[in-house]
């Protein structure tokens, strides 16, 4: 399946580019995902945190994906 | 009642004031966050935040609504982010509530801009006279 990832902050830094599409297993969880990206940007392992959010909510490790999710990288929060 | 805003533009604190007004509030608390100079010693030039807006609108919702479950007689509440560039004392967060009587005003208050800080998809980036970081993404 085909997930579109969007991209904020520095994780968008790090990637160069606002959104991402990649191929990934049926059924690839949250965590997965998480696992793929850090192989492709090594980077992103350096941030004090990472997470997932699918609709916008945040994603437990275990959440399986789906295509039509709406699907984005969360690094550490630093509003207000 | 729940205002929430995630804006470009510059915040109107007193219409945010205005707008937790109550009947049945004897009390508004309201947390303003402006830019400071510094940060961690090093002058700050300007700051820009980035959001991802429709979850940080849905964060933001569900926040006030956890404040509304946790002190039940809150009357009203505004909350009001700025996005963009914003530069040295402009707003960048208005929390406003108002409450029958003073405690719980302070205590909502709290708890919405300390649960904002941890959950809200906004970013802040600093700008030093020689470079920038994102705050708090690294270690």
């Amino acid at each position: 399946m085909r997930l579109n990832i969007a991209l904020f902050g520095v994780a968008r830094e790090i990637v160069g580019q606002s959104s991402l599409e990649i191929e990934a297993p049926a059924g690839q969880s949250a965590q997965g995902l998480l696992a793929e990206l850090h192989a492709r940007y090594p980077a992103l392992a350096a941030l004090s945190s990472l997470a997932v959010a699918v609709n916008n909510e945040y994603a437990a490790d275990d959440v399986p994906l789906h295509e039509r999710d709406e699907i984005a990288l969360i690094p550490p929060v630093s509003g207000g | 009642m729940i205002h929430i805003d995630l804006t470009d533009q510059s915040i109107d604190v007193a219409a945010a004031l205005r707008s937790v007004e109550a009947d049945g509030a004897g009390a508004i608390n309201t947390f303003i966050g402006t830019v400071r100079n510094q940060s961690t010693g090093r002058a700050v030039v300007r700051l820009e935040y980035e959001a991802y807006d429709t979850m940080a609108l849905h964060q933001l919702r569900k926040v006030a609504e956890q404040a509304a479950e946790k002190w039940p007689m809150l009357q009203a509440v505004t909350v009001i982010h700025r996005k963009g560039t914003l530069h040295i004392g402009d707003v960048a967060v208005v929390v406003a509530v108002s409450t029958p009587h003073r405690a719980e005003s302070f205590a909502a208050c709290q708890y919405i801009i300390d649960t904002l800080k941890q959950v809200v998809t906004i970013w802040k980036k600093e700008f030093y006279q020689d470079g920038d970081v994102w705050v708090a993404a690294h270690p």
